[in-house]
């Protein structure tokens, strides 16, 4: 069996440097790697590049990292609920590209796959168009997307073994599996680290070749974005 | 009268079909799963990763883990069932989903949409709605017939950055139920109490009216 472990997020971050582009998985607050954004605020690096579906709020997740001014540009679907990367966006401080969120999601895809570019329909038409090969295929239309480059990918599951096997839990799977093994090195932080041949081989999501570096973080605040309840 | 917000979502829960997989953008959208026939069989699958969706959690219940494309807590249904976003934008993509609904700011006679961004003033994002309009064979526009200030949001042409070309079957406003057809809209039905004279007023695109034009029934 190849170990995965590392000690701790200081080990698992090892090799971050500014000006990298990173991959980060989670949707809105949900399953997103709380512990490897902390190191990464701790490390204060700087001139980072995003790949995130969404950007966090003004002070939780993806925020805290635009709060320092960390980040010189975002690659997005969504970024609706954060006011200061709205106002950086605004005034020029940030770059930020948005693409839609299953282009995202395939690129992602494409580069964990090996596969440089795809077409997709999605935004033949529009601005995310422009500067874009387009070709039809079956009497429709499609734009040419290309493959994720990123250094590094921070992802976020629910248990994982010491082999670097995860499980993701509800919707907090979201864009993570996809992100595995998208970059030169992943890095997978677990809400419960157990001795690899713990988990069942059937119902393991994504195999420990994808990921590079696993840790059980030292603690999830979980937030929700949006409660809502029904009365009893 | 026009229709509420939530008698629009009534009108285009009639429009869900026994078997169908359906997906629910924000806002109004969100608001048709309360009004779809119990005797029929529907999922609702949010872009996040769900098939199941079921209705908010009761207060003390709530999970982080599991939410809606809208970031709000919500709950799985017996048979739900949880996925990637790869492989859930591959149902939407690979045309799986029967039906999707979403909102839009403005709509063209040719079936453009717009929906994401007014330049200098709102920048939000796509998110999954450029996917949606690409690839879904079936889509609704749940929206109001005019804009705060009154403008109509049924035009020759649009006037914000676009979300998809050519898309758009069918519109459902607080005033009437649209259909396009050959870069033109044709009214079908009009709000009770509403007359085909408001409707033509409210519509800046080419508008179709045949002579008799019935009354929605909610």
């Amino acid at each position: 069996m190849i170990t995965k472990t590392v000690k701790n997020v200081t080990e698992a971050c090892k090799g971050v440097k500014d000006g990298m582009t990173f991959m980060l998985g989670g949707f809105g607050l949900s399953g997103i790697p709380e512990n490897a954004i902390a190191e990464l605020v701790r490390l204060n690096v700087k001139d980072v590049t995003c790949i995130s579906n969404n950007a966090g709020v003004d002070d939780f997740g993806l925020g805290l990292l635009l709060q320092k001014k960390q980040i010189k540009k975002m690659i997005s679907s969504y970024v609706g609920e954060n006011a200061e990367f709205e106002r950086q966006m605004l005034s020029g401080e940030l770059e930020v590209e948005l693409i839609p969120q299953g282009t995202l999601a395939q690129r992602a895809r494409a580069a964990q796959s090996g596969i440089p570019a795809f077409y997709t329909p999605a935004g033949y038409g529009t601005e995310v168009a422009e500067g874009k090969e387009s070709r039809e295929f079956n009497g429709k239309m499609h734009i040419l997307e290309h493959a994720f480059k990123a250094d590094f990918a921070f992802v976020k599951a629910w248990k994982g073994d010491t082999a670097g096997n995860l499980i993701f839990k509800g919707t907090a799977r979201n864009f993570n599996p996809n992100m595995c093994g998208a970059a030169n090195i992943t890095v997978a932080e677990v809400e419960e680290l157990v001795p690899a041949g713990s988990l069942d081989p059937n119902q393991i999501h994504i195999p420990g070749i994808l990921v590079q570096r696993i840790f059980e973080g030292e603690k999830y605040e979980k937030r929700i974005e949006q409660r809502t309840v029904r009365k009893r | 009268m026009a229709l509420t917000k939530e008698q629009i979502a009534q009108r285009i829960a009639k429009e869900v079909k026994d078997g169908y997989y359906v997906n629910l953008g924000i806002g109004i959208p969100t608001l048709v799963a309360n009004f779809v026939r119990d005797d029929i069989e529907v999922e609702f699958q949010s872009e996040n990763g769900i098939l199941g969706m079921g209705p908010f959690p009761f207060e003390g219940e709530e999970d982080p883990d599991l939410i809606n494309a809208g970031k709000q807590t919500i709950t799985a249904l017996p048979g739900a069932s949880f996925f990637d976003s790869a492989l859930s934008f591959s149902m939407i993509r690979g045309q799986h989903v029967d039906l999707t609904i979403l909102g839009a700011m403005e709509v063209a006679q040719n079936g453009d949409i717009a929906n994401w961004k007014i330049p200098g003033k709102m920048v939000k994002g796509m998110g999954g709605a450029m996917d949606l309009v690409a690839s879904a064979e079936n889509i609704i526009v749940a929206m109001m017939h005019t804009n705060r200030a009154g403008a109509s949001k049924l035009l020759k042409q649009c006037s914000l950055p676009l979300t998809g070309v050519n898309c758009v079957k069918k519109i459902v406003t607080n005033l009437a139920v649209l259909e396009i057809k050959e870069d033109k809209f044709h009214l079908l039905e009009r709000a009770p109490g509403v007359t085909v004279e408001e409707i033509k007023k409210a519509t800046e695109g080419d508008l179709i009216i045949p002579t008799e034009v019935p009354e929605m029934s909610l």
